[in-house]
């Protein structure tokens, strides 16, 4: 516990997203050759970047999430062809967007890392916690509750 | 016997959607046959405290449209729902905000500026609304307008939802039937929650244009690309069609007469936020590799946010620019 006079410094929370092929081997590389990176980060491995539908970036930071990641194979190296280059696509138009809202780009990141990338996975990690970290937390607000209860199941019955 | 009583009411809206109950025409009149119609501001004169000493629970069915703007909305809401036992959320605007919730894109005070001191708005004396105004008359009071568009699902819990802006005549024609047939005993309540007067689909499944190539080189506004296909898909001929996100029941009518799908009728079944939805769709037909090529095709696309929102802003996973919602807490 941390005492009034001494705040406990900020560490982001950051989901990253990491494909079964590449990224999360790279990951998985890191640890085997013991390579350390902030632990700030909470890895979710997917089959593929391409799976990463904006919907569950949207999702992580408006539950909690300061920052995303997401990590696939390098272009042209994609197990299943081209969906790297969707991400790609979606993750320009997404920072775009976010934009609108108040979200600075550097909270939402897209990397490349091959299965023998460990160094630059883990580099790839402390350089965006370094950035979120300078940028503070995002502390979307929850959504509102509503009031009262709906009446129509006592109508019915 | 004494009829049930309906009650219809706007908080946030344009009226279209009043307009839209009066298009189901005679059906109107078998409303009437069967309801008491409480309160409809729009259609006949009630006051406030005609609703207040009403009795909890005794309006059967109240269809509320309109989003929640300023504590005036909120207010009647929070009544309406005590008073109501079906409390229904009619349109666009109670369902996800509408074109109101486009102002959660902007601070308040933005919002201020640009409705009071655009170049266009004379007002020397940088007049704004106030909430109390001192007049030689006495007190004025206008409600205050609150720092974010809610949906009326985020302020009071809903029974059932009906989509659309506005919801097209001839589902709400069967919305009314259907509760007349409850009256009568005849028909059974759908269960709560449930999305009435539209389809299990989306927009381009009722479409009849053609898609085959599923690629776009290109992104621009109407009057900004060459005469369009009658037959072929509006997004693939570079207009952005929210068809792909956006659920039916409008019998596609938009792109029908060669206008794109805006998105009216929310997100699709199964879809958590229609603009992520459609921001998915769009950036994988492009057909570009390279980052700066890519970026071409999307900067014809000036206003993301608000072309994926356009509808559903106020209830998408992020709600409202990061500002406004500061200012709302």
């Amino acid at each position: 516990m941390s005492t009034p006079s001494t705040p406990t410094p900020f560490e982001p929370v950051i989901i990253g997203f990491t494909c079964n092929w590449c990224s999360y081997r790279a990951a998985d590389l890191a640890g085997t050759a013991r390579i350390k990176y902030p632990p700030n980060v909470r890895l979710i491995r997917v089959m593929c970047s391409g799976r990463i539908d904006p919907t569950l970036v949207l999702k992580a930071l408006s539950e909690g999430a300061d920052g995303v990641l997401i990590a696939g194979c390098h272009p042209g190296e994609c197990h299943y062809l081209e969906q790297n280059y969707k991400a790609l696509r979606r993750h320009r138009l997404l920072q775009k967007t976010l934009a609108q809202f108040g979200i600075e780009p550097a909270r939402v990141r897209l990397a490349w890392a091959s299965a023998a990338e460990g160094a630059k996975f883990a580099g790839e990690i402390a350089a965006m916690v370094d950035q979120v970290k300078a940028l503070g937390p995002l502390n979307w607000p929850a959504r509102p509750v509503p009031e009262g209860r709906a009446h129509a199941d006592e109508v019915a019955a | 016997m004494s009829k049930p009583q309906f009650a219809m009411y706007w908080a946030a809206a344009c009226g279209g959607c009043e307009i839209a109950v009066l298009n189901t025409d005679e059906k109107v009149l078998d409303l009437d046959a069967h309801f008491d119609v409480a309160f409809w501001p729009a259609a006949m004169d009630a006051k406030y405290k005609d609703v207040e000493a009403l009795a909890d629970g005794s309006l059967l069915v109240t269809l509320f449209n309109g989003s929640i703007r300023t504590d005036e909305n909120e207010h009647m809401a929070r009544l309406l729902r005590r008073k109501s036992q079906i409390l229904v959320a009619f349109g666009s605007c109670a369902n996800e905000g509408c074109i109101p919730g486009l102002a959660n894109l902007s601070p308040r005070e933005q919002i201020f500026a640009r409705a009071f001191e655009s170049p266009s708005t004379d007002n020397p004396d940088h007049l704004r609304p106030q909430a109390v105004s001192q007049v030689p008359e006495g007190t004025l009071t206008l409600p205050p307008l609150q720092a974010v568009v809610r949906t009326l699902d985020q302020v009071v819990a809903v029974d059932y939802h009906v989509p659309g802006c506005p919801p097209e005549s001839h589902q709400i024609a069967a919305i009314l039937d259907l509760l007349i047939r409850v009256v009568k005993g005849e028909a059974e309540l759908p269960p709560r929650g449930a999305v009435l007067g539209a389809g299990d689909s989306t927009v381009c499944d009722e479409c009849a244009r053609k898609r085959d190539v599923k690629a776009i080189h290109r992104l621009a506004r109407i009057q900004d690309l060459p005469p369009l296909a009658t037959d072929l898909c509006l997004l693939e001929q570079g207009l952005v069609c929210a068809g792909p996100a956006t659920r039916s029941g409008c019998r596609s009518r938009c792109p029908a007469v060669g206008a794109p799908c805006i998105g009216c009728y929310g997100a699709a079944p199964g879809v958590v936020d229609q603009g992520a939805r459609l921001l998915t769709a769009i950036a994988s037909v492009v057909d570009e590799k390279e980052p700066e090529a890519i970026d071409r095709v999307l900067d014809g696309l000036v206003d993301p946010a608000g072309s994926f929102y356009r509808f559903s802003l106020a209830h998408s996973l992020l709600r409202a620019n990061r500002q406004a919602l500061a200012e709302q807490e």
